[in-house]
């Protein structure tokens, strides 16, 4: 347990040292939700309409942007090789690698998305269920994600094949999470969805370490 | 007590070695040799655990590798071609997390002398990037010192050093040979210490 926590820290400590690559990510998200808005015109009903879609796609393509070095600098540095040889289980030290990815990529996005929610006329329970689904939603993508991360690891050209493997795999995330948000606008109630995000959460965060793992040892072969 | 039998090792199509004994008692150290690309850091990866062998057994005090997994980490140290150093981060910083991965205490200012012992006084608090090669190589080869390991795995351990590193690697290795402890290295110098075996792949 130990171990797992110094590991976040230092993944905290290098996403310090290398703002460029945290702040590349959030840029894009606000960029992103920012254009729509711009692009269509000011119609609140539309843009209420679209609001949840457009922050849950530009969420998962901000998240897509940092997936690739999840493992890549580690595998490179031979850091990795040193992780399969700790006496802690790979599996644990993994699970940290996920958190540290998430507390970088995934929260700062939760807590920008009711600013950025606010260009589409979203109500205050709106935003705040929004923020519960981006919440339950983003740790889910950085568990999805790391599978993938770890499968590519090490192929030339990585990048376009791990977008490939990935984004399939974030669509039910996607759609109880923008699904959340629009239920709870039409008057329906976000609870069944938010239930069901949390449901494949809870399913990730038991079966995607340990793909994760099983995939890395594969690499490090 | 280290102990390998009929280790087999193929890389694609090539069969580099196969039907490979090795063994090493506490004290003894054993010496790698072969040319480039005979297969020397397949059979240390072989050896940690990293790399499954065609055939054969690897076993550690009479019990496969395999079956000890974590117990067997423990007591091993193994430091590759590369530095597993982040580029970003200080020795001292490098030094400090290496050892919570192993799940071993290291008090700051022990890490401290152990950099200094190592030559890097005045260097502890510069990111490893601003380091040379072979000062990157001290950084990694003080782990020695700071984590207990009774069989050290070393690749190369003498790159990029300088005559003094050179005689001071050899003198740790030689202690820890005297203390009970293990190693198994790949090197093309001959190293005069005591208690050498070799294995010419």
């Amino acid at each position: 347990m130990k171990s797992m926590l110094a590991i976040i820290r230092r993944d905290l400590l290098l996403a310090m040292r290398r703002k460029s690559e945290v702040l590349t990510a959030l840029f894009f998200f606000m960029i992103v939700v920012s254009l729509f808005p711009l692009g269509i015109g000011p119609e609140p009903a539309l843009l209420r309409k679209i609001a949840p879609g457009v922050l849950w796609v530009a969420a998962l393509l901000a998240t897509m942007l940092g997936l690739q070095r999840m493992f890549a600098p580690d595998h490179a540095d031979g850091t990795l090789e040193q992780m399969a040889l700790s006496p802690t289980p790979l599996g644990l030290l993994v699970g940290g690698k996920i958190a540290a990815h998430w507390l970088v990529s995934g929260l700062p996005l939760v807590l920008l998305a009711p600013v950025l929610g606010l260009q589409f006329d979203l109500d205050a329970g709106a935003l705040g269920v929004l923020v519960v689904t981006l919440l339950v939603g983003t740790p889910l993508l950085s568990l999805i994600g790391a599978i993938g991360a770890a499968l590519t690891l090490g192929i030339r050209g990585g990048g376009v094949l791990l977008s490939l493997l990935v984004l399939p795999l974030y669509v039910p995330a996607l759609i109880f999470g923008a699904g959340a948000v629009d239920a709870h606008i039409s008057g329906l109630g976000a609870g069944g969805h938010l239930s069901l995000l949390a449901a494949l959460l809870a399913l990730a965060v038991f079966f995607a370490p340990w793909a994760t793992t099983a995939a890395l040892r594969i690499a490090l072969e | 007590m280290l102990t390998a039998t009929g280790l087999t090792c193929v890389r694609g199509e090539r069969r580099l070695f196969s039907g490979l004994d090795l063994a090493v008692a506490p004290g003894e150290w054993l010496h790698v040799q072969g040319e480039n690309g005979a297969g020397k850091t397949s059979l240390l990866r072989m050896l940690t655990g990293l790399a499954h062998a065609e055939a054969g057994e690897i076993r550690w005090n009479g019990e496969s590798i395999r079956v000890l997994a974590e117990d067997y980490r423990r007591d091993m140290l193994f430091l590759g071609h590369h530095g597993a150093l982040k580029e970003e981060l200080t020795p001292l910083e490098n030094l400090g997390l290496a050892a919570a991965l192993d799940g071993a205490e290291l008090a700051e200012k022990d890490a401290l002398d152990v950099l200094r012992r190592f030559g890097l006084r005045g260097r502890e608090e510069l990111p490893v990037r601003f380091l040379s090669a072979g000062q990157k190589r001290r950084v990694l080869l003080a782990r020695l010192v700071t984590r207990k390991a009774k069989l050290w795995v070393l690749d190369e351990p003498f790159t990029a050093l300088d005559v003094k590193a050179v005689d001071m690697l050899a003198g740790l290795i030689g202690e820890h040979l005297s203390d009970g402890g293990m190693a198994v290295l790949t090197s093309h110098q001959a190293m005069p210490i005591a208690g050498c075996k070799v294995v010419k792949l």
